[in-house]
């Protein structure tokens, strides 16, 4: 399943599972990340699954690419081999204060603001891989009508729990950060816990999310 | 803890940027969470060195401006790697301390690190232990995610630092070192190398960037000749390595460095080699840089070396 593997500077190997962005390449990659992970090979430093490629980072001490890259290349994944999927409800509040792009979305997509949400949160959506800030989830996919572009200036400071969407994915931003995707509400659920150190994603790679719909009020009891 | 057996610092003046760290926390890259840990592990390692602590021992680091810590418990050591200017202020009177060399510090005492000289990082310690909370096995802190001790936080004046343990059979030792620095950066091309224009691949290693001041524990930013892009200015997002050099829609390299987030989308056009990557962190804005292609053979025979040659300054601690 694995096409090609390259190196990644003198630290990392590349693996690369094709160029597309769809729900089955990525299965793949989730499959291998989860059977290296349980292999804990010594050496390992670091596994980064993505959207269509897996980056092993390793210890030079220990490995060296080449003998590495042809362990990775013996291993053998059953095709059938199943992933473990959690169905996650996470509740999202898309008052004025929190959907801080519903206009502009409305604008470049020529839907009523209700509309965008009906269809929004009538989706299951397939978690891709999580990263670039601590727990953050790249979720898919989106209608082929609901998809947009980024901001074309990004956010200095996007709010925690934004819940926002680009081309055909959606995120949670688990902390404030910088970004640039269109934001459409709140959660005021925790995503990421720094202080479940053996599990502190709520979402993770392979998951499924169902978003419902909460009012202002409902939002301040759970926030409480 | 009765307050008279305690031994503690008290931060006077938190610095710019004053963290614990150690060697870091091993994968957690798929759930967001960087590496993290000393900057220039050489320093930190030659410090745990010099001190007798276990290798992996939580240090003080430092950028630029340092802290003035007030020493309250009895007698304990300390040291300070990094090319560092720092006074030691006792009863007797102030002295210009020595980076690399060991000395006494007595109830009352203060040390004042003024500034890390034509260097960015320095890291201080002493002959025991502080006591830190650990996160995933690692007391690094990374303020961007907020996770470590102190809360994620850098440190803040008035901050207590506690010391749980003090070595007693500590000998003082010094260590006669000026460190090293570079201006050629080493890298092994990316995988996105063909996006560049030959022109702009030629530019990348024939003419010298700016480090600019947008650049922390997270990232460098580099300033120079625009780098153009003939494919596409994103690639579908992926992992990201310490050390890999990516360029951005505007046409500027930035290096991501041990806090960086984990995954990016912009194109890979190099990444820098292990072996000089505590040297790269070392160098200030405003500071040129010309990057230099190696092959990955090489760059794994460099790293070895840069390992023999750590060992070897480590052997001259007397």
């Amino acid at each position: 399943m694995i096409k090609n593997i390259l190196n990644l500077g003198d630290a990392a190997l590349y693996c690369d599972f094709g160029s597309d962005v769809n729900q089955e390449i990525n299965s793949n990659v989730i499959k291998y990340f989860y059977h290296i992970k349980k292999l804990n090979l010594k050496g390992i430093t670091n596994l980064t699954p993505s959207y269509n490629k897996l980056i092993i980072s390793y210890d030079l001490n220990i490995h060296s690419f080449l003998s590495l890259k042809k362990k990775i290349e013996n291993i053998e994944i059953k095709e059938n081999n199943k992933l473990e999927k959690n169905l996650i409800e996470i509740p999202v509040c898309c008052d004025n204060n929190f959907a801080l792009d519903i206009k502009r979305v409305e604008n470049k997509l020529k839907l009523k603001s209700e509309i965008i949400l009906e269809k929004f949160f009538s989706k299951n959506y397939f978690c891709y891989m999580t990263g670039f800030v601590a727990g953050m989830p790249f979720l898919g996919d989106l209608e082929k009508d609901m998809r947009l572009k980024r901001l074309e200036t990004p956010r200095v400071k996007v709010p925690k729990g934004s819940v926002g969407i680009t081309e055909q994915f959606c995120n949670i931003y688990t902390f404030e950060t910088p970004g640039g995707w269109n934001i459409l509400g709140n959660t005021p659920q925790n995503i990421f816990d720094t202080f479940n150190q053996s599990n502190p994603n709520l979402v993770n790679p392979g998951d499924t999310i169902k978003f419902y719909r909460i009012t202002l009020d409902q939002y301040n009891e759970i926030k409480r | 803890m009765k307050s008279k057996d305690r031994n503690y610092f008290k931060i006077l003046r938190a610095g710019i940027n004053t963290t614990y760290q150690d060697l870091g926390r091993n994968n957690l890259y798929h759930i967001g969470i960087p590496f993290s840990g000393a900057m220039d592990k050489r320093n930190f390692q030659l410090l745990n060195s010099l001190l007798q602590n276990d290798y992996n021992s939580p240090v003080i680091e430092f950028a630029y401006q340092g802290p003035h810590l007030k020493y309250f418990g009895k007698d304990i050591f300390f040291c300070i790697s990094g090319n560092v200017s720092f006074k030691i202020i006792t009863k007797e009177g102030v002295i210009d301390g020595n980076s690399y060399q060991c000395y006494l510090l007595k109830n009352g005492d203060e040390v004042d690190i003024h500034s890390t000289n034509k260097s960015v990082y320095g890291y201080f310690s002493i002959n025991g232990t502080f006591g830190v909370d650990y996160y995933w096995g690692s007391c690094s802190i990374n303020t961007q995610a907020q996770i470590g001790p102190n809360n994620g936080n850098k440190f803040s004046k008035d901050l207590e630092i506690e010391i749980i343990d003090i070595n007693n059979s500590f000998n003082k030792r010094k260590l006669d070192y000026l460190g090293s620095t570079i201006e050629n950066i080493r890298v092994i091309k990316g995988t996105n190398y063909d996006y560049f224009s030959e022109s702009s691949q030629n530019k990348f290693f024939k003419e010298s960037f700016k480090i600019t001041k947008l650049s922390d524990r997270m990232g460098m930013r580099l300033e120079g000749p625009k780098i153009e892009n003939i494919v596409d200015p994103n690639i579908k997002s992926e992992g990201l390595v310490k050390g890999v050099i990516q360029i951005t829609s505007a046409g500027d390299p930035i290096i991501m460095l041990s806090d960086h987030g984990t995954i990016g989308g912009y194109p890979k056009i190099a990444t820098v080699i292990s072996a000089d990557y505590d040297r790269l962190v070392q160098l200030t804005p405003g500071s040129n840089i010309k990057f230099k292609d190696v092959s990955l053979e090489d760059a794994e025979t460099l790293y070895k070396l840069y390992q023999m040659e750590t060992n070897n300054i480590i052997s001259q601690i007397k």
